[in-house]
């Protein structure tokens, strides 16, 4: 038996394709309460449910933003909101042609006998999950495993068990209508090279694809959100033009064509940078069976977070911020970004060390 | 530790690169004294050296077969032959443009405990015998593994040993400098339908590359040399876009873009049939991030052999039934075949043998 037929195939493989439309990519606000808390707290608004539903209509409601947008990752809270005025949000981005998705993960746990590696949990019950989800309007779904480098890591043991419950994750997902986004996101922390990061990176996609395979998923019906090939956060810095020349030959190296699109995640490249990569890896001349584009939540936000402060007189400052990202990262997956739409906090770096959602 | 960064990995990406090229394949010419054997015996020529060189010698002097060729897969014996006026057979080649290759498996034996599945030997001092092959001009190299399909089969043990080895043998190739091919050969036998065909050579490709990952191997110094996806030899035929469509789906599954080319073997297919999937193939409207090649023995020398019958005056006959093989293959990689009005004897001949061993 190969890969999933079910009722949802075709739907699976159109609604992926969909989210690989060039000049499109995905907004990740699917902020966990405790995590959105910390943003919230960083420009000092409380993290209740009124102001969480207010940033993300903030989100969603940007004149012109959406265009730019194939889909949103939401945590279940938001799935369930409205605007103010009473619009579900699912259907503020259906109008707007972007694809409403849902974190279905439940955070990572510790590996006993490791170093403090972790496998994610979420496995329970989350057929049923699904199905209520889609329900809702939910079209595809997003699982993050995280894996770090370290002297011993990552270990065999945290390769095949992150790869594995991504996999199940994954055919679960498109049992029940689905699009499954694979994240095995390997942290940046570290002071090792981009050789280091590439050889790690090349060794647990290609455990993801063979655990993808095993498991029968379609991989047309699926998208790949992985970390950029990048020194750590402890070395010195690159050009976007070598990032961009490691990211693809690992991608080339382990990820078949079938899989329609890539979703980099910008980790805690800061607004500006994971920009740049993306552009400078839709310029490269060179092999790239799938679509190369963008899901990212700081490197989408930040800007946006640090204009609005939580004060209603600076939604539209804040909006236009919003737009000036979207419009830099659609530019970049067309390979056309000419640079320069930095808002405050565009260059800041957003890493935090050793994060955790 | 990722892949082989040693100091022949630029010369095997630029031979798997030049293997690679469109418009141009592989005459797989290795067959064993054993196997060229029962070739001979079907023309009525006596199996002795002689004879194998000059069949060896009208096929790579064949005028205008080489531009059709970017490499000749060569049996041991052979790689030390020459020409009756005396030119080594790898000079031969090499004037023509043509990458010497030699197979370095010593066959199959059985798995004990299951079904008549087997594993591929050859290991065993592999390394010395690639430096020799490569100091007698020997660029790349080919090591056949076999499946085959039935109610058990393949099975998982059967998967993991022949991976595995596929995997040993290619690191090893690449330490010393030869291209390796990495064949998982399905066998075609069997009355499954071409579903069945698809999904397991998905399974089988899955699990060839990820053994490869975990071997270090450099993708981009590699060739994959696969059966097509089609119905077993027991079943309905199907057109050749459905083979190629079905085929090229089974590639874009499982094999990264970093893989230059594919170069794919006949099985039992007919000289003709092989022509037009391969033909198919390269016709089709969807993503290739690889060149889709052939590595072909049957496919391209069974007109030829009935041609030549071992005699000298029909030696023109045969070098003529070759060109006419290697030029419709070399427009089967570009997608520009017409189909050929008139076949020679023997082209539209299954060459499918039951259970076939090399």
């Amino acid at each position: 038996m190969s890969c999933y037929k079910g009722k949802y195939a075709d739907e699976l493989i159109a609604n992926a394709a969909y989210i690989g439309t060039p000049g499109k990519g995905i907004l990740a606000a699917d902020e966990s309460t405790g995590t959105i808390g910390k943003r919230l707290a960083s420009i000092n608004v409380e993290n209740v449910e009124t102001n969480r539903r207010a940033l993300r209509e903030l989100l969603f409601t940007t004149p012109g933003a959406l265009q730019y947008i194939s889909g949103i990752i939401l945590f279940e809270e938001t799935l369930y909101q409205k605007t103010a005025a009473g619009k579900p949000f699912v259907d503020v981005m259906k109008e707007a042609g972007v694809l409403p998705g849902i974190k279905v993960d439940k955070g990572t746990v510790e590996l006993a006998g490791t170093n403090g590696e972790t496998t994610t949990q979420g496995l329970d019950g989350l057929a049923r999950r699904c199905q209520q989800y889609y329900a809702a309007g939910a079209r595809f779904a997003k699982w993050r495993a995280v894996l770090k480098i370290g002297p011993n890591e990552p270990s065999q043991l945290a390769i095949n068990e992150n790869a594995n419950g991504l996999a199940r994750y994954a055919i679960i997902c498109q049992e029940n209508g689905l699009v499954p986004i694979v994240e095995p996101e390997i942290l940046v922390d570290g002071s090792h090279d981009i050789n280091k990061c590439a050889e790690v990176t090349e060794r647990v996609l290609a455990a993801c694809y063979k655990a993808l395979n095993d498991h029968h998923v379609l991989l047309e019906g699926t998208l790949l959100k992985p970390n950029m090939v990048t020194p750590g956060s402890d070395a010195a810095k690159v050009a976007p033009e070598v990032v961009a020349e490691y990211t693809v030959r690992a991608l080339q190296r382990t990820m078949p064509a079938a899989v329609p699109a890539v979703v980099f995640l910008s980790g805690g490249q800061s607004e500006e940078e994971a920009t740049r990569n993306l552009d400078a890896m839709n310029k490269l001349k060179t092999k790239k069976p799938w679509f190369l584009s963008f899901s990212f939540g700081r490197a989408l936000q930040q800007s946006t977070l640090k204009a609005w402060a939580g004060k209603d007189e600076n939604i539209g400052k804040a909006q236009a911020a919003f737009l000036a990202r979207c419009k830099a990262n659609s530019e970049a997956t067309l390979g056309t970004y000419q640079g320069g739409a930095l808002s405050e906090g565009a260059s800041e770096s957003l890493h935090v060390k050793d994060y955790k959602y």
